[in-house]
């Protein structure tokens, strides 16, 4: 009896030093992520908002204090809100922001209506031929994004593999002329985002009950109507979650509408790009910075929160 | 859901795997041409492979890539396992609200914006407190911002559906709640943590826009180095260069492909065992 009495004590006494070191030493895994991320993810917003109000300055680096301390030890503070005026009145940034959202908007769609046979046909193959088709809608995605690009210049190129192909078949006469058009964009952003529009799908289309379509065929549903009536509403999540992943990274594309779009494809990266190292006006690209996520990025964000949440509840 | 397909649904998964493949075969093919002319086929050979060997910007410019990499994947798997825990494992503390923000934020952030506004904190910085010079470190330093966003939600999902029973009759048997974390549960979240490491890896390896805003003029990344030459249009080193990616991204692809299979296919029989 003793002996047992013994062990409880020390255990606990363990107990209890486990609980103190549990109840500090939390803050050890939680501080270090959290430091780090508010310093180097959060703050910089905060420096980009104050930044928006300064003016552009031939300086380093290039823009004029937004507040100074005078030498009577008064704190002088100068907003400038020409920047976000400047928004305004220059049309160019709202046409960009405009055609970004269609161009996501678009190859969203086209992912969608491309993907979503991919991913219904994986689905439907044999378990072993799914592993395989698995690895190889990943295996793009592994490699270099920017060199995909540049391949896929190789295919479309006034003198690339297609239009060589098509002359010799005698489809045409003339090369097609695809780099340099809103076509080429399209093409771009669907071959970069594929995986990530087929992915979510197969996942969500692997899982789905067979019996279900069966019940509806039994019931005198045609195969097409069973799609509609069952398959479809029964994939919406990965319908969803793949339409997220391709258009948020399409949203702000720098590097496609750069290498293979035309000067008429502006997009908000490459008016950000430009106006910062082109122009060297990062008041501007701070004031674009802030609309941009202030327009839609906070949305998508408010979006994604509440349809996690309502997954949870 | 295993079923026949129809012809329409092969044919359009054909379809879309050429479309994915081709490019990069054309590629692999240019990079044997012997001609500099993208549109002459001047015979085998394997030229801009020793061009490539020698060329001394494109080779520093990887090994910088490699070493950031490296070092950002790194530290953002650190950073995101920790946030992980502290998000699965403790329900309430101050400023959960505050980490679950800033580790989904990234995900939803164009990469452009995160470039931008992380370079005006990195100058400001070096005015306010003179750290850090922009280059490999203001690089690595964001690049283990973003890439943590990825980690955590990966070790995150990972932790969730791990057995927590484990760890606490781990503890009743005497470890203490480290002991029994990394005996126990690091062992079976081990494969997220891999797989996290080398996402971060690849996407580290592979920003051009965040790297060229926040990198200084010395420190050009590879990708920023064949940004700038295929800007300029064809550049036959930068498709021996893009076979080789391909090649080594395929292997290693391929191999934990067969060891994830070859995994699942002996837990699959050691489960049969023990249910006999």
């Amino acid at each position: 009896m003793a002996a047992t009495g013994a062990t409880d004590v020390t255990h606990r006494q363990r107990r209890s030093l486990r609980g103190l070191v549990e109840r500090h030493g939390r803050w050890l895994i939680i501080l270090p992520p959290l430091l780090f991320l508010f310093v180097f993810f959060l703050i910089p917003f905060c420096f980009a908002l104050k930044i928006s109000f300064a003016e552009a300055a031939l300086r380093i680096p290039p823009f004029s204090d937004v507040y100074s301390v005078t030498p009577d030890h008064k704190l002088h503070l100068v907003l400038s809100l020409a920047n976000y005026k400047y928004l305004l009145t220059d049309e160019v940034y709202a046409v960009s922001y405009l055609y970004s959202i269609k161009t996501a908007f678009f190859s969203t769609l086209l992912c969608l209506l491309i993907g979503y046979p991919m991913a219904y046909a994986m689905a439907r193959a044999s378990k072993a031929t799914q592993s395989i088709l698995m690895l190889v809608i990943i295996l793009p995605f592994w490699t270099s994004f920017l060199l995909r690009v540049y391949a896929l210049e190789g295919v479309i190129r006034d003198n690339g593999l297609l239009n060589d192909a098509l002359l010799w078949l005698g489809v045409i006469h003339e090369p097609l002329k695809i780099m340099r058009t809103t076509f080429a964009v399209y093409l771009g952003i669907v071959y970069s985002y594929l995986p990530f529009m087929v992915l979510p799908l197969y996942a969500t289309l692997e899982k789905l009950d067979l019996t279900l379509l069966e019940a509806a065929s039994d019931l005198g549903s045609r195969p097409w109507r069973a799609f509609l009536d069952v398959t479809l509403p029964l994939s919406m999540p990965g319908v969803i979650a793949g339409s997220m992943l391709v258009f948020i990274p399409a949203i702000g594309e720098y590097v496609i509408p750069a290498l293979l779009g035309g000067p008429d494809n502006l997009m908000i990266g490459r008016v950000l790009w430009d106006e910062f190292f082109a122009n060297h006006d990062w008041p501007v690209a701070a004031a674009v910075s802030i609309a941009f996520l202030v327009l839609l990025v906070g949305p998508i964000a408010l979006h994604q929160h509440y349809r996690v949440g309502q997954h949870e509840h | 859901m295993e079923s026949r397909s129809s012809p329409f649904l092969i044919s359009v998964l054909c379809l879309g795997i050429a479309f994915l493949y081709l490019p990069m075969a054309v590629l692999v093919g240019y990079s044997f041409n012997a001609s500099a002319m993208a549109s002459v086929w001047g015979g085998f050979s394997t030229h801009w492979y020793t061009e490539l060997l020698q060329n001394r910007q494109i080779l520093g410019a990887a090994r910088l890539s490699l070493e950031i990499a490296v070092l950002s994947s790194t530290g953002a798997l650190l950073l995101g396992t920790l946030a992980a825990v502290a998000l699965v494992r403790f329900a309430k503390f101050r400023g959960r609200l505050l980490l679950t923000g800033m580790v989904n934020a990234p995900l939803v952030m164009p990469e452009i914006i995160t470039g931008i506004t992380q370079l005006l904190l990195f100058v400001s910085m070096l005015q306010l407190i003179g750290w850090p010079t922009r280059g490999i470190t203001t690089v690595v330093l964001a690049h283990i911002a973003f890439c943590t966003a990825y980690v955590t939600v990966t070790v995150q999902s990972r932790l969730q559906t791990a057995d927590r029973s484990l760890e606490e009759a781990a503890m009743d048997l005497g470890a203490t709640s480290f002991q029994a974390f990394v005996d126990v549960t690091l062992p079976i979240i081990a494969p997220a943590l891999l797989s996290s490491w080398l996402l971060s890896f690849t996407l580290s390896l592979d920003d051009l826009v965040i790297s060229s805003f926040v990198s200084g003029p010395r420190a050009s990344t590879l990708p920023m180095v064949i940004y700038s030459k295929v800007k300029l249009g064809v550049s036959p080193d930068v498709n021996a260069l893009a076979s080789l990616i391909i090649a080594l991204v395929g292997t290693c692809v391929l191999v934990a492909g067969y060891v994830v299979r070859r995994g699942e296919r002996q837990r699959l029989a050691e489960a049969q065992s023990a249910a006999g």
